[in-house]
């Protein structure tokens, strides 16, 4: 029976093992050194906060497995022999596969700053970082202050978490507006508005010089570079991106660039060996507009989905559908649906509406030349995806789309309704330009 | 892990406050139980209940008013009260004395037997019952009292808490409202205008309300003319026509989260236990088991008593033990056969389970037909049946164990593994209803928040996470999923029956051609 190995157990790999044994009777082992069953890691900020305990992010119950004949293996892999087709655990046993998947996901940025090892320091992907915030910053007697680097998703949700246990955050953002490299400026300003409403220190265009120790080697204050201002802190929180968690290969003849080197099949270039999730990396830059390397849950999923059908004799190319994505803001909700970038690029509008309440706003983007709807960012206001999915490939005009937004939202009964607002703002934008 | 106390558990010195308030409130009670005699009961009633109302608002304002609008469930897994930590198993047991008191030593709260007067806590809600309705209040009317009280303030609690969200402040309002006027205060007016009627909850519908066709309620009804008759009338619309119409359009939800009591009183009071549910399959299991068997006991023990007291004077009124046993039959072949014809490929392995229940139903019922005397129903004594069922589920398992363990089973264990109405509604919403949850494409994250606030215990992130509608028995549509979703997967709607149960195995998002390959066959 042929044995398919997987390397690490978040969704990028469960989804491929689950499936396999929809498909087949192959053997199906996957190897963690992380957590003993598959948990949700998008929710392990809600372990922090309280709303949930540990067992509750796992998704399938842990009789689930061997039900399934899918065997767990806790283990770190050392190595990879691709001659021998066996990896080297280390346990300093050795695990036969007949194809290998690596789906090992991210690890957190280190930009080299000063300190960035302190005890004290961390980031937060992993369960070992939610187990160590816990241990690091318990509630604000032990913490009093926490500093937190990098103005992306996972930095808004660990000041969120802080927030959660009354901490004092200081939220260090390098660029000018909170996640401008990728949100529209009326959204950015917005969600920077709202994090100063949560009372969260947000200090924009500031970037981190170093990290400063006290005499027991442990996080005392960090420096921000363009003003020297000293913050003292006992906790810092490295969020700055993450990228590819697979130094373990860098030594084989995978071939790697930031990721595992994928072709449009999720194969590496060694025969039998795959690549899914945060750590593959697309060979022939990214599909479509997007960027080769994509740490987004669904991408791993789909990629998981994909490949299962290429293990069991069905092979397929890696052909995601319309770009979308989802976050949550504090208490703002984010959807978005195709393409919309934060500056309109060449032939490319944008339409930005704001209601007053600041909480609730949407930016779309079309064709300036045709019309043509090319994406949407809502906030505050849930959308139906399958029917952005359906326009986006009817290639609806921006029209269509303003003037039928009711069909799409996805609201709770009872809300309160924007799309006449919307419209209204709409029309008068076209009559004024 | 460490063992310090996150902060978020500490609360301000306001709020510190407030708890002293409703504990005076609560103290003025716990006096009179111990047969402490207030001078000026009035007052002394008036000053508890309203210590203890005006405590939780302001408890609840400093909770929620403080902080910006959004989903407040920080800290609810450290908090001893809400994650069966010492407080919360001490409330238990306190809750569960408290309904074995109620149900079985009502002489221990002080009521006066055998036309004694009240004394003790009983005694002390005298004036209000004699304002109300002119007689001396009873253990059901001090229940009833603190019923309402717990819905209002804690629906006030749970409405700033989602004032973010109108579908939440609604339904809360709507159960507020049914609890104060139908529930309390129009029984009480009832019996002020005619006062040898029965008590009637009219929002309380059979089999829920399993003494509405004892033999003393019916006569009580039909002896009072029109009136009687209107209400008894009511009681059997309610159940076969008014239910069946609204659970076909909204679901069951119209009734569990927007009108009952027993509903009310979890979304409210209960709220704070709502996570403590099982999401175990094997927990399903049972529920499944278990609701459906108290459906049938009850079936089968209404049936039984209206059988026998049928008897007696069979001559003098058209509907006959013959006719009856008739129509019953009739009605229950009428449903199954139409399950049956429309539904028996969804249901799987449930088909043959329910074809097996309702054989057994039948058989039941033909075997007490052709044996039954005018006293003895399968050599059980037709009040015994009716005695057993009122201790062990009437009083038992909706009281002691429903509401008594909300804070170690969760707000709903009753409505999920007991109550028969919500059997009959949920057998309705799986099959012949419009609402369901939509998942939204391929949004989920599979956080769990939504399984996790399911007080059914439903694991909607099982459903959620394979892009697929959550169309279930149990779900009373209280839209906390919803609410507490982080990426907006999750909505309750009444839309059309066709695809309203949609399994996939690739979600939205991927290849078009994988999708139709997979999804398809």
């Amino acid at each position: 029976m042929e044995h398919i190995v997987i390397i690490g157990n978040g969704i990028s790999g469960v989804t491929v093992a689950r499936h396999i044994r929809k498909l087949s009777d192959k053997k199906i082992t996957i190897v963690s050194s992380e957590t003993d069953y598959f948990f949700s890691r998008t929710a392990l900020m809600y372990i922090y906060m309280g709303h949930m305990k540990f067992e509750h992010t796992q998704p399938y119950e842990n009789w689930f497995w061997k039900k399934n004949r899918i065997e767990l293996l806790n283990a770190y892999v050392k190595n990879i022999d691709i001659d021998d087709k066996t990896l080297i655990l280390d346990n300093d046993t050795n695990l036969n596969y007949d194809k290998l998947i690596i789906a090992t996901g991210s690890k957190p940025n280190k930009f080299g700053w000063p300190g960035q090892d302190l005890y004290g320091v961390q980031g937060l992907y992993s369960k070992q970082d939610l187990d160590t915030l816990e241990q690091n910053a318990p509630n604000n007697k032990v913490c009093n202050r926490a500093v937190i680097v990098g103005g992306g998703l996972i930095g808004i949700e660990l000041a969120e978490m802080l927030n959660s246990r009354s901490i004092p955050v200081t939220f260090l953002v390098r660029e000018s507006s909170f996640w401008n490299s990728v949100l529209p400026e009326g959204e950015s300003a917005m969600i920077n508005r709202h994090i100063k409403n949560h009372h969260i220190d947000l200090r924009l265009g500031a970037n981190l010089k170093e990290i400063k120790a006290d005499v027991n080697g442990r996080v005392k204050s960090i420096v921000i570079a363009e003003t020297d201002e000293e913050i003292e802190c006992n906790v810092v929180g490295l969020t700055a991106g993450v990228s590819p968690n697979i130094d373990f290969i860098k030594n084989s003849e995978i071939e790697t660039n930031r990721g595992v080197l994928v072709n449009r099949y999720l194969e590496t270039n060694i025969k039998d060996i795959y690549a899914i999730g945060d750590c593959a990396e697309q060979r022939d830059g990214g599909i479509g507009q997007r960027r080769p390397i994509e740490a987004v849950w669904y991408t791993g999923r789909m990629m998981g989905e994909t490949l299962a059908q290429t293990i069991c004799g069905n092979k397929l190319e890696y052909k995601p559908g319309h770009w979308f994505n989802s976050a949550k803001f504090l208490d703002i909700e984010y959807q978005t649906y195709g393409w919309v970038f934060s500056k309109p690029r060449e032939n490319e509008t944008h339409f930005h509406w704001k209601h007053k309440n600041d909480t609730n706003c949407i930016t779309v983007c079309y064709e300036t030349t045709t019309n043509k709807f090319l994406g949407i960012n809502t906030f505050g206001i849930r959308m139906r995806h399958d029917v952005f999915d359906r326009w986006l490939t009817e290639e609806r005009d921006v029209d269509y789309v303003i003037n039928n937004l009711q069909e799409a939202n996805f609201d709770p009964e009872f809300y309160k309704r924007f799309e006449k607002d919307i419209l209204l703002t709409y029309n008068n934008n076209l009559q004024t330009t | 892990m460490s063992l310090a106390t996150p902060d978020a558990l500490t609360i301000s010195t306001k709020q510190k406050l407030a708890l002293a308030i409703g504990l005076i409130g609560l103290l003025i009670l716990a006096l009179a139980l111990l047969n402490i005699n207030f001078p000026n009961k009035a007052l002394f009633l008036s000053l508890s209940l309203g210590l203890i109302t005006l405590g939780t608002v302001i408890y609840s304002r400093e909770a929620y008013l403080t902080k910006q609008e959004g989903i407040k469930n920080d800290g609810v897994w450290f908090k001893s009260i809400s994650s069966r930590g010492v407080i919360g198993w001490a409330l238990g047991v306190i809750l569960t004395t408290f309904y074995i008191i109620l149900y079985f030593y009502p002489q221990y709260l002080g009521l006066g037997k055998n036309g004694t007067s009240n004394t003790g806590l009983i005694a002390l809600f005298d004036p209000l019952s004699h304002l109300l309705s002119g007689r001396n209040a009873s253990q059901w009317f001090v229940y009833g009292t603190l019923y309402t009280i717990a819905i209002i303030a804690f629906g006030y609690k749970f409405i700033l808490k989602y004032r973010h969200n109108k579908y939440q402040q609604l339904r809360t309002i709507s159960v507020m409202f049914f609890q104060l006027g139908f529930a309390y205060l129009i029984p009480e007016f009832m019996h002020v205008m005619n006062n040898d009627l029965p008590y009637y909850d009219l929002k309380s519908i059979w089999p829920l309300n399993y003494y509405i066709f004892d033999e003393w309620s019916v006569k009580g009804f039909l002896s009072n003319g029109n009136i009687g008759l209107a209400l008894i009338l009511f009681g059997i619309i309610s159940i076969f026509v008014i239910t069946p119409i609204l659970t076909y359009k909204y679901g069951k939800r119209w009734y569990c989260s927007w009108v009952c009591g027993c509903g009310g009183l979890a979304e409210t009071a209960g709220d704070s236990f709502r996570q403590l549910s099982s999401k175990k399959m094997s927990a399903w299991k049972l529920e499944r088991w278990l609701i459906h068997t108290v459906l049938v006991f009850s079936v089968v023990m209404t049936t039984a008593m209206v059988y026998t007291y049928l008897g007696y004077d069979s001559n003098d009124f058209w509907l006959t033990r013959g006719v009856f046993i008739t129509i019953v039959i009739g009605f229950l072949t009428l449903v199954f056969a139409t399950v049956m014809y429309f539904k028996a490929q969804e249901l799987g392995k449930d088909a043959k389970m329910g074809a097996i229940g309702y054989f057994v139903v039948i058989a039941l019922l033909l075997i007490m037909h052709f044996t039954g005397t005018t006293d003895h129903i399968f050599f059980i004594q037709g009040s015994t049946l009716r005695s057993i069922y009122g201790i062990y589920i009437g009083s038992i398992f909706s009281g002691v164990i429903g509401t008594g363990f909300y804070p170690i089973l969760g707000s709903r264990s009753w409505c999920r593994f007991g109550c028969p109405m919500a059997a009959i509604l949920g057998f309705q919403q799986r099959l012949f209803s419009k609402f369901r949850i939509t998942t939204n494409g391929g949004q989920c994250i599979s956080c769990g928040n939504c399984s996790n606030s399911c007080e059914m215990g439903i694991d909607v992130r099982a459903y959620a996470q394979k892009g697929e509608n959550i169309v279930r028995s149990s779900c009373v549509g209280c839209g906390v999923c919803s609410a507490v979703c982080p990426r907006g997967v999750l909505k309750l709607e009444n839309d059309s029956m066709k695809g309203r149960i949609n399994p996939t195995e690739v979600l939205l998002g991927n290849d078009i051609d994988l999708m139709d390959l997979v999804n398809q066959k």
